[in-house]
């Protein structure tokens, strides 16, 4: 294979792990900017997404589409089980005691995942056919060609919400002063529930595409939360093109460097660039002065 | 009785218990699980000078547990040197380490401090995987020699108790002392509020960094001993999972008690040790306990002891005097 068919190739990998990132990006900042909490347990929920897609096809031999719906309305529910049971009680918490609160939620929710379906690995059945497809001499499988429509979709979808819906446009109020939008009249503990609802969705709808491709377990989450905030963060917080931008950045960076460098440290490399990012600019590459939150 | 007077008091009695305790546990398994809560109690107690005095969290404190593992484990099973020379080299190299990345990482506040701390957990992690030609990799790193002093070897149970609850103690020590000082008051006006803390003259960066260095040097040194008295060691035991452990530990016992952490490295090292069905059921445990403890008892074990107590004297005192005006 000559060197630019291989570098396509690493590129086609790269992005389509870049826009699961960009995914679970949207489900840091969205909390966040609702709350300003960070939700440790956002991972979590693409772990839940993917192993729920998997008992409903493979144990209950649901058809996929059933499967895939009641798998994000599950981690949805598990979301708002989250915030009213962990989060709303907790409104006026120092920031440590938060931390905490969404750590202890993460692991018990992969904890529990472990008791419920053990250690093992799975694969979820492609949706569409495992037929590889050439472009250009790099292979596609058709689940790839799946990442980029839903993450497409989706983020067509958030950006009419956001801009033209009146909830959106509520939401997008209280992430820039949740008392001013408390004082026109907003509810906003439901716009924070809502957050919720929507990060879990779409995490969970992340989880589920990316697992016939990569397989999964009860301990995906970590990683792939982790991958995410990087993600956002290099967006600078925002559930806009700029988190977009930063998942594809860091998935390609990834895929080039586990590529080129070593395929070992593959994941070393995203950390490494989640801390210099910290470090130099932690409000976010493409940040000029205050961006669109959503 | 003076404040600092009640203290020597209390960490004497402590102490004093803990070095007659083996007379009672003499070749019992006990004694074996409590060289283990002597080095939780170094962890967590080195986790809660960050946290529960400075107020800034880390998420990846097993790495410098991991890191003074390591470097024991790495230079004693190749070159024939004094490993009590290696534990110190270790700590050095975790405190300097520490304190290099202490500059930029303790800039980060709040959750942006616990992402940093995961992500240089997780590097240091996959770190001890992949430097397979040093490490072992993940199948571990075998043949770790015991310490000895002249002809006195630690390779049973008693005298690895004593070693590791003498510099257990140690710290112990060092924490109280250090609590009482003007860099423990600084370190608590920090947690209260950076900024008024710096107005105040408080060089909260600088300390910031410091408190971290410590912390990592006596995580360091922890590591050291647990890799000479288990004489394995793999990178499994040095993960995420053991720093949310530690962190479990801390939150446990409360915030900036020394006693706290101690109870709360005891409960964490014994619970898998009497209940057998928590083998499969830890995970889920600890993260209950890290929700509730946070939510209902935020001061932990130790104030939710002090606070009942309280409120049941106040309640009989109450009584009394009904009782009295009756």
């Amino acid at each position: 294979m000559d060197i630019s068919r291989q570098l396509f190739q690493y590129i086609l990998s790269g992005l389509s792990n870049g826009a699961i990132y960009a995914l679970i990006g949207f489900g840091f900042a969205m909390i966040y900017n609702a709350t300003g909490i960070i939700n440790f347990a956002q991972g979590e929920f693409v772990m839940l997404g993917g192993m729920l897609a998997v008992f409903f096809l493979t144990v209950l031999h649901l058809p996929i589409v059933p499967a895939i719906v009641l798998a994000i309305l599950i981690s949805t529910i598990v979301g708002v089980c989250f915030e009213r049971l962990a989060i709303r009680p907790l409104q006026n918490a120092k920031p440590l005691s938060l931390i905490i609160i969404t750590i202890g939620a993460s692991i018990f929710i992969r904890g529990a995942a472990m008791l419920i379906w053990g250690k093992d690995t799975h694969a979820l059945p492609a949706f569409s056919s495992n037929e590889p497809l050439y472009i250009a001499g790099a292979t596609i499988l058709p689940q790839h060609l799946w990442i980029f429509a839903v993450t497409v979709l989706i983020i067509i979808f958030s950006r009419i919400f956001f801009n033209y819906s009146v909830t959106g446009k509520a939401m997008r109020a209280c992430a820039y002063n949740s008392q001013a939008a408390g004082l026109v009249g907003i509810n906003v503990k439901n716009m924070v529930l809502l957050s919720f609802v929507i990060s879990s969705a779409i995490g969970s709808m992340a989880g589920i595409i990316i697992a016939p491709l990569t397989m999964t377990s009860y301990d995906v989450g970590v990683m792939l939360g982790l991958k995410g905030f990087c993600a956002v963060i290099i967006g600078g917080m925002s559930s806009g093109l700029s988190t977009v931008m930063g998942g594809l950045l860091l998935g390609l960076l990834e895929s080039l460097g586990a590529g080129f460098i070593s395929a070992s440290y593959k994941d070393a490399i995203a950390f490494i660039i989640l801390l210099l990012i910290l470090f130099v600019r932690p409000e976010g590459l493409f940040k000029k002065k205050e961006t669109e939150r959503f | 009785m003076t404040g600092k007077k009640r203290q020597i008091l209390i960490f004497l009695i402590f102490a004093a218990s803990v070095l007659f305790a083996p007379l009672f546990l003499k070749g019992n398994y006990l004694l074996n699980v409590f060289v283990f809560v002597g080095i939780n109690t170094m962890l967590a107690i080195a986790l809660n000078l960050l946290l529960g005095y400075a107020g800034q969290i880390s998420l990846g404190h097993a790495a410098f547990f991991g890191l003074g593992a390591y470097i024991s484990g790495i230079i004693t099973t190749r070159f024939p040197v004094d490993p009590f020379f290696v534990i110190i080299l270790a700590a050095v190299f975790a405190g300097a380490l520490a304190f290099v990345i202490g500059f930029p990482i303790l800039k980060l506040k709040g959750h942006y401090l616990a992402m940093a701390t995961l992500g240089f957990g997780i590097i240091m992690y996959i770190v001890f995987n992949e430097t397979v030609e040093f490490t072992g990799g993940p199948s571990g790193l075998s043949g770790i020699p015991n310490l000895h002093i002249g002809s006195l070897i630690f390779d049973n149970d008693l005298n690895n108790y004593y070693l590791v609850w003498l510099f257990a103690l140690a710290v112990m020590l060092l924490s109280i002392n250090l609590s009482q000082s003007r860099i423990g008051r600084a370190l608590r006006a920090i947690n209260d509020s950076e900024v008024a803390a710096r107005v105040m003259g408080v060089n909260a960066r600088i300390l910031k960094v410091q408190i971290f260095t410590v912390s990592a040097i006596i995580s360091a040194i922890a590591g050291s001993l647990y890799a000479h008295i288990m004489t394995f060691i793999a990178p499994s035991s040095f993960g995420f999972n053991f720093s949310v452990e530690l962190l479990t530990m801390v939150v446990i016992g409360g915030l900036g008690s020394i006693y706290g952490s101690f109870l709360g490295a005891a409960i964490l090292t014994m619970l898998p040790e009497f209940l057998r069905v928590f083998q499969d059921f830890d995970i889920v445990i600890y993260g209950l306990m890290l929700i509730l403890m946070t939510m209902f008892m935020p001061g932990g074990l130790i104030s939710g002891i002090q606070k009942m107590a309280e409120f049941a004297a106040a309640k009989m005192k109450k009584k009394r005097d009904s009782d009295a005006q009756a």
